[in-house]
């Protein structure tokens, strides 16, 4: 399991616009080095993070070998109902991580 | 003469302005930026570590199946100020040790488990857990009694010329302070933000990898992690830096 890290706030007006910021541990290996004895290290990249919020999708980002390693992502929303937010990060080996959140709305 | 006088009244003022009230943590040589990423725990990538190390603090391990918290409780009460205080000699085998060697002394003779590999990412995440508890608290370790020889050792080690450039630590660090070198600016080395996260490295590291980092920009041998001279040139450094407020996890270049 990976380590994740999300700040958002719990509750919420409706109409209301959220802030969310997310960081994740990851080496983000480009596939462009070699180890000591010349042999290349295999491409390791979270490739898509996507988020969805009550089962809609809010926010998607692509990401490319030059993207720093343990990304940080923040996205703005807004507050439409009470509902779980689901927070998948996909690399070259699969599904890395998932987070869930959940914001409730009055 | 007086164009000599006036170097001279330059040169001493140059030697004024690294005194102690006047080193400030490298964080204030960062751009703004930088600055404010640190200070947000939202955004601090090095808060990741710290979330590793609350995850393994309550973690069992060993033959024992112990935890951490089993013994030591809620870190927040716990751990607070206790790596203001490291180095510090260990009561029972007399030993100088900082942090990473005292949660690794625990581990061995508390816990019946492995001792972690130095600079792993399970010990830099625990030594980051509990170094942050002490954030915002100023560094205050002891330099007398049994600590006194290490810290001697410590100066000495730091006014030392090393390498094949022949420079000490404190002709950069003292003498230097906040001018460019490389890509970055000269730091006051105080030791408050380590463990700390280096963009350059892209990841947590200890300030024994920072110090490993220093010796090689000198051209000199780069000591082992948990060496008895960097543990000793640690306890200089914390002594050096008595009263700047504990950062971990910092942010660096």
């Amino acid at each position: 399991m990976r380590t994740a890290r999300i700040a958002m706030p719990k509750t919420a007006r409706k109409g209301d616009i959220v802030e969310i910021k997310t960081l994740i541990i990851h080496p983000m290996e480009t596939g462009f080095r070699r180890d000591d004895v010349g042999r290349p290290v295999p491409r390791d990249i979270i490739g898509l993070f996507t988020v969805t919020y009550a089962g809609t999708e809010v926010f998607r980002m692509d990401l490319f070998p030059g993207v720093a390693a343990n990304p940080f992502a923040a996205f703005t929303t807004i507050a439409t109902e009470t509902g779980e937010f689901v927070f998948t990060w996909t690399d070259d080996k699969g599904v890395a991580h998932v987070e869930k959140m959940t914001l409730t709305v009055s | 003469m007086r164009s000599a006088l006036l170097a001279l009244v330059v040169l001493m003022a140059g030697a004024i302005a690294a005194t102690a009230e006047t080193r400030t943590s490298a964080r204030e040589l960062l751009p703004p930026e930088l600055q404010a990423q640190q200070a947000d725990d939202d955004a601090n990538p090095g808060m990741l570590w710290v979330t590793s190390g609350q995850q393994l603090w309550s973690m069992p391990a060993g033959a024992n199946a112990k935890s951490c918290s089993e013994c030591h409780g809620d870190a927040t009460t716990s751990m607070r100020g206790i790596a203001a205080r490291y180095p510090a000699i260990d009561a029972k085998s007399g030993r100088l040790m900082n942090l990473e060697q005292r949660i690794n002394n625990c581990r061995t003779a508390n816990m019946a488990a492995a001792a972690l590999p130095y600079e792993g990412e399970d010990l830099l995440a625990l030594t980051a857990y509990v170094a942050h508890q002490s954030r915002g608290l100023p560094v205050s370790v002891r330099i007398d009694n049994a600590a006194a020889p290490h810290f001697e050792a410590g100066r000495r080690f730091y006014f030392e010329r090393q390498g094949q450039l022949n420079v000490s630590c404190s002709q950069c660090h003292d003498d230097n302070v906040g001018r460019r070198l490389r890509g970055d600016r000269i730091s006051s080395g105080l030791p408050t933000a380590w463990p700390a996260y280096r963009l350059d490295w892209q990841k947590m590291g200890s300030l024994h990898r920072r110090l490993r980092a220093c010796s090689l920009g000198v051209r000199a041998e780069q000591l082992d992690f948990g060496s008895p001279e960097y543990v000793n040139l640690e306890l200089y450094l914390a002594g050096r830096a008595d009263g700047h407020l504990v950062e971990t996890p910092g942010l660096r270049k």
